[in-house]
């Protein structure tokens, strides 16, 4: 018979990350390539642009169970569409202030800029996120409650 | 505002009588005096039906995308607040500004049945207003109420004029008012996380998903919307889990930011009287505050607010942190 554990188990976030095709997704592969560690829970997205990611996208991430979402584009200025992350940073700022108003710790939400040479940046900014996240525990604002029930 | 129906009544005659315009939008009148639904009116006849009162706070605007492109020319009468939703639309290619002809007339605060009824007066026959007092005729007798109390939520902070007008009907000068609109919205910015959250679920699981904001917004004018997908997440429109209602007004009011004028539209249509402006509202305060004051609407040309950047523009996480201007 299966023995029933009382432990409780340590949290491990869900965290989604959406890399711009062009910065953030190399920088990822140059942390890996340099052999420096982030957290095996960050999910990432490739797009193909920072400003490819619908604000659908974000809240369909923490419905479907993300405990925090971080979105990394090239640095302002650096875009390989030439604009496309000033869009980013314009709607980023909105919409995660916005979810704030609506009661949704700030600290879940985050837009970092990494470019394709800072394998070690990703790294570092990874590690916080997804300790700030497991300090702030389990996402259970955003969650379809019937996504939680099938876990 | 008899005198101005009166007028309004005369010059839609004429117009149509002239063949200047192949048809006149308007408030007709309803099966009670607090429900006059908005109208075209195609020949002299149908105008008996016609109306303007203090019931007529409908935005005009968005009937125009479908009546601008039919044959003829078509005239509206606008109130200032649905003047800047015309400016919109017409700056998104979305009415042909051409064939419209608009006759801008006064408002002078509409009233909110809904508030009326609130005050424990039933069966409305009639109602009447003098100065800031409004008298309610009903089945039960008379009563006086104060007019501010029960306008819509829309007029009470109110302080827009008309952007555009071919002609105008305006008899009487409104006051000058001092009115912050943004008031409520930083009530809530100072509460807490908790706090703000628990307000928002208690609002917004009130949300039956009739769609009726999304229907009478003029900024919500795609020939397809994103809601109509079954696949978007938030089609099952069943009230049993708190997170769809959230997702459907969290991306209807981004989908309008930049774009909405507040008209307050949403907040007068929802059946379960929703503060959906305040949502709104948000958005407008926070481009307000970091990319400069702007007002959809002004004007029928130029870019939003988020069509546009500048290469110095606060940093998300800056503004998340409160460390941006």
């Amino acid at each position: 018979m299966q023995e029933v554990t009382t432990e409780k188990k340590e949290f491990t976030p869900n965290i989604v990350a959406f890399c711009c095709n062009w910065c953030s997704y190399a920088g990822a592969d140059l942390a890996g390539s340099s052999r420096l560690t982030y957290p095996a829970n960050v999910k990432i997205i490739r797009v193909p642009c920072s400003c490819r990611v619908n604000p659908m996208f974000i809240l369909k991430a923490f419905q479907q169970g993300a405990d925090g979402v971080i979105l990394c584009g090239c640095h302002p200025g650096d875009c390989h569409y030439v604009t496309g992350n000033y869009y980013t940073r314009r709607r980023m700022s909105l919409l995660f202030s916005f979810l704030s108003y609506m009661g949704i710790e700030k600290e879940r939400t985050r837009v970092e800029w990494v470019s394709a040479a800072e394998g070690a940046r990703f790294s570092a900014v990874m590690n916080d996120f997804v300790k700030t996240v497991t300090e702030l525990g389990e996402n259970k604002r955003l969650t379809d409650l019937r996504i939680k029930e099938g876990k | 505002m008899k005198d101005v129906e009166m007028k309004m009544l005369e010059r839609a005659k004429a117009l149509l009588e002239s063949g200047e315009v192949a048809r006149v939008i308007g408030w007709k009148k309803g099966d009670f005096c607090f429900d006059p639904a908005p109208a075209s009116f195609e020949t002299v006849e149908e105008l008996d039906n016609f109306v303007y009162d203090y019931f007529c706070g409908a935005n005009l605007s968005k009937y125009l995308i479908q009546m601008s492109k039919k044959e003829g020319k078509t005239a509206v009468f606008l109130k200032p607040c649905d003047t800047y939703s015309f400016n919109q639309l017409v700056k998104e290619h979305r009415i042909k500004r051409e064939n419209v002809y608009v006759i801008a007339v006064e408002c002078m605060a509409k009233l909110d049945i809904e508030k009326i009824k609130a005050k424990g007066i039933s069966m409305v026959e009639s109602v009447e207003v003098v100065g800031k007092e409004v008298k309610v005729t009903s089945a039960y007798g008379v009563e006086t109420l104060y007019k501010p109390d029960v306008v819509l939520t829309k007029c009470a902070t109110c302080t827009k004029t008309h952007q555009v007008k071919d002609e105008e009907i305006i008899l009487h000068e409104r006051p000058a008012r001092d009115v912050d609109r943004f008031e409520e919205v930083a009530k809530l910015e100072a509460m807490t996380a908790d706090e703000r959250f628990a307000f928002w679920r208690e609002q917004l699981s009130k949300c039956i998903r009739c769609n009726a904001c999304r229907n009478v917004c003029p900024a919500c004018s795609c020939v397809k919307c994103v809601f109509d997908n079954p696949a978007s997440g938030i089609a099952a429109k069943a009230n049993d889990d708190k997170f769809e209602e959230q997702l459907f007004h969290v991306i209807r009011a981004f989908h309008v930011a930049g774009r909405c004028t507040d008209c307050g539209e949403c907040s007068r249509v929802c059946p379960q009287n929703i503060p959906l402006h305040l949502l709104n509202r948000k958005f407008i305060k926070d481009i307000d505050n970091l990319y400069g004051e702007y007002q959809a609407g002004e004007t029928d040309e130029g870019k939003t607010p988020l069509t546009s950047y500048t290469e110095g523009d606060a940093e998300p996480n800056d503004v998340m942190n409160g460390e941006a201007k």
